[in-house]
């Protein structure tokens, strides 16, 4: 489904990659915990997958595709297969629940039966179903990334990316995510997931991969969080500094 | 359904930035007022040369006793030096090129001047010996009128041998100019529409950015984006052009028509709306055109993957 083969991504000005030849395999199906600093890769990781980035070097196959030989116009409609939640959620504040659902629809052409179909029932499977009116400014954060994850299901895509969905959310309130994302994961879509959550992580009991330095140094079923680094603040090996970048950097 | 998306959100970016839009329409109308004069202009020319070249003579003038200038010596013409420059006219090398010709004498020469100078104190003090007698000649071929000038110029008694579009071809020129001037102005004041519409798009979508974001995240094609900020522009332009073509329009019905045939009266032709009909869609066209270019331009950068 999704196979990197010794895929290194160096960003411009800075010497040091993002992933350095990472190779690995994730299955249909599957539920993958990507663990790692802030700096680590995973983001790379995740925009890698959706092709918003070019790997400097190596070979990325996303749902039989070979990315890299992917023409531009051709990725659109790649995307299509994919659904993608972010932890600041990416809603469209003026517009209401069920019209930031139906956007996905309507820019990629589905019809409007389809919409007044698909939109609802999306809504009522993330927990939404009597607020399908409201703006997201009248949300709760919980609420607003179960708009954020209905938005990215509502086109049942065979991927679902997820890059800190619960960074902004109590753990109450994330635990009720992590729910969603279970039952999303059970009706076959691939859910890899970035995170720092380590109770989230624990307790799931998933696949984990870990990246230090964009390097792949676990990857193990059923894993915690636990890493074999040493615990913050303590500077990880590899002369790693990367957990101490300013927001926005190569995260 | 998705046509209609596309208006909605097209309509959506020209009410957001207003004042913009406006000034791409006003720059658009300017502009292409100034296409659009430039190209009444050059109508204008090639007609006025269609109907004076026809009409244009090759006056030779022959000697008055006043005259010291050419082959003149302050003696009158004689008869047998008329007659000699009325033979060349007539003879086998000079025929062929020749449609017809006329000579006036003194009493017409001074008949046409009066009428022509009846407002100018000059008419009181000239008398009919101080105008030329002269051949009008009509070529057959207005543009070898060299070949009357070469050949007369010498004969006794002949003062001057003039081409009359020597005349017209300053007429000619100071209306190129008039063109070329309209076209410069036009030409720049184009480039900054097309900036301006380039930059509307721009603020446009940097304004619905976050919409840009979501629909490339969630596969909309390239065509999808595009086409609403590429309306926006070309529908801007196309007030802008459509006012342009009116005001054309108007020129040429309340200046020209209204005012310069009046004016002017028989004297020459003049542009009118058969002209104005071939200019008005080529403005629309052309506004349209640089807005759809201009505005896919700048919204390219957003739709890179």
């Amino acid at each position: 489904m999704i196979r990197f083969d010794a895929v290194t991504k160096s960003y411009a000005g800075n010497s040091r990659p993002a992933l350095n030849s990472v190779s690995l395999e994730i299955l249909k199906g599957e539920f993958v915990f990507l663990v790692g600093a802030s700096g680590s890769g995973k983001s790379s990781f995740l925009r890698l997958v959706l092709k918003e980035e070019k790997p400097s070097k190596g070979q990325i196959h996303v749902l039989g595709h070979q990315l890299n030989t992917l023409p531009s116009r051709k990725v659109p409609y790649f995307r299509r297969n994919l659904g993608v939640v972010f932890q600041d959620f990416r809603l469209l504040p003026q517009k209401t629940v069920f019209d930031n659902v139906a956007f996905t629809l309507q820019v990629i052409g589905k019809s409007r039966g389809f919409i007044q179909e698909a939109v609802p029932d999306t809504l009522k499977m993330v927990g939404l179903s009597g607020k399908s009116g409201r703006f997201p400014h009248e949300l709760s954060g919980g609420e607003q990334q179960r708009v954020a994850i209905a938005r990215a299901i509502v086109n049942k895509p065979a991927i679902m990316l997820a890059d800190e969905p619960t960074g902004n959310l109590d753990p109450a309130t994330s635990a009720g995510i992590m729910g969603l994302l279970e039952r999303i994961n059970l009706g076959g879509t691939t859910v890899i997931m970035a995170t720092h959550d380590v109770g989230i992580v624990d307790q799931m009991q998933r696949r984990v991969i870990e990246l230090i330095s964009g390097q792949v140094v676990r990857d193990e079923r059923e894993g915690g969080y636990q890493t074999q680094s040493i615990p913050l603040p303590i500077l990880p090996p590899f002369g790693n500094t990367g957990q101490f970048r300013l927001p926005g950097a190569t995260s | 359904m998705r046509l209609r998306l596309v208006l909605s959100e097209a309509a959506q970016g020209l009410r957001r930035n207003v004042s913009m839009v406006i000034s791409v329409i006003l720059v658009t109308f300017i502009s292409l007022t100034f296409v659009g004069t430039a190209m009444l202009l050059q109508m204008q020319i090639s007609e006025m040369k269609g109907y004076w070249y026809d009409r244009a003579q090759v006056a030779v003038y022959m000697c008055t006793d006043v005259d010291t200038g050419g082959n003149c010596d302050s003696a009158e013409a004689s008869a047998e030096q008329i007659d000699a420059v009325e033979a060349q006219l007539e003879s086998p090398s000079l025929a062929p090129y020749i449609q017809r010709y006329e000579f006036e004498t003194h009493e017409q020469a001074f008949a046409n001047f009066q009428e022509q100078f009846s407002d100018s104190p000059l008419a009181a003090f000239t008398t009919a010996d101080m105008l030329n007698e002269s051949f009008r000649v009509n070529m057959v071929d207005p543009d070898q009128a060299e070949i009357l000038i070469d050949n007369l110029q010498n004969f006794a008694g002949v003062q001057d041998v003039q081409d009359q579009r020597g005349y017209l071809d300053q007429i000619f020129s100071v209306l190129n100019s008039a063109s070329y001037t309209a076209i410069g102005l036009a030409a720049l004041m184009l480039v900054a529409a097309v900036l301006l519409i380039a930059t509307t798009i721009r603020l446009s979508a940097f304004s619905r950015r976050r919409e840009l974001g979501i629909m490339r995240l969630v596969g909309a094609s390239n065509r999808f984006i595009q086409t609403p900020f590429i309306l926006e522009g070309v529908f801007a332009a196309l007030i802008g052009s459509v006012l342009a073509g009116a005001s054309i329009v108007a020129i040429v019905h309340f200046f020209i028509t209204g005012y310069l045939r009046t004016t002017l009266g028989a004297t020459t032709t003049l542009v009118g709306m058969d002209e104005a009909i071939i200019v008005v869609p080529v403005l629309v066209v052309l506004g349209a055109l640089l807005a759809a270019v201009s505005a896919g331009a700048a919204i390219s950068r957003y739709l890179k993957v």
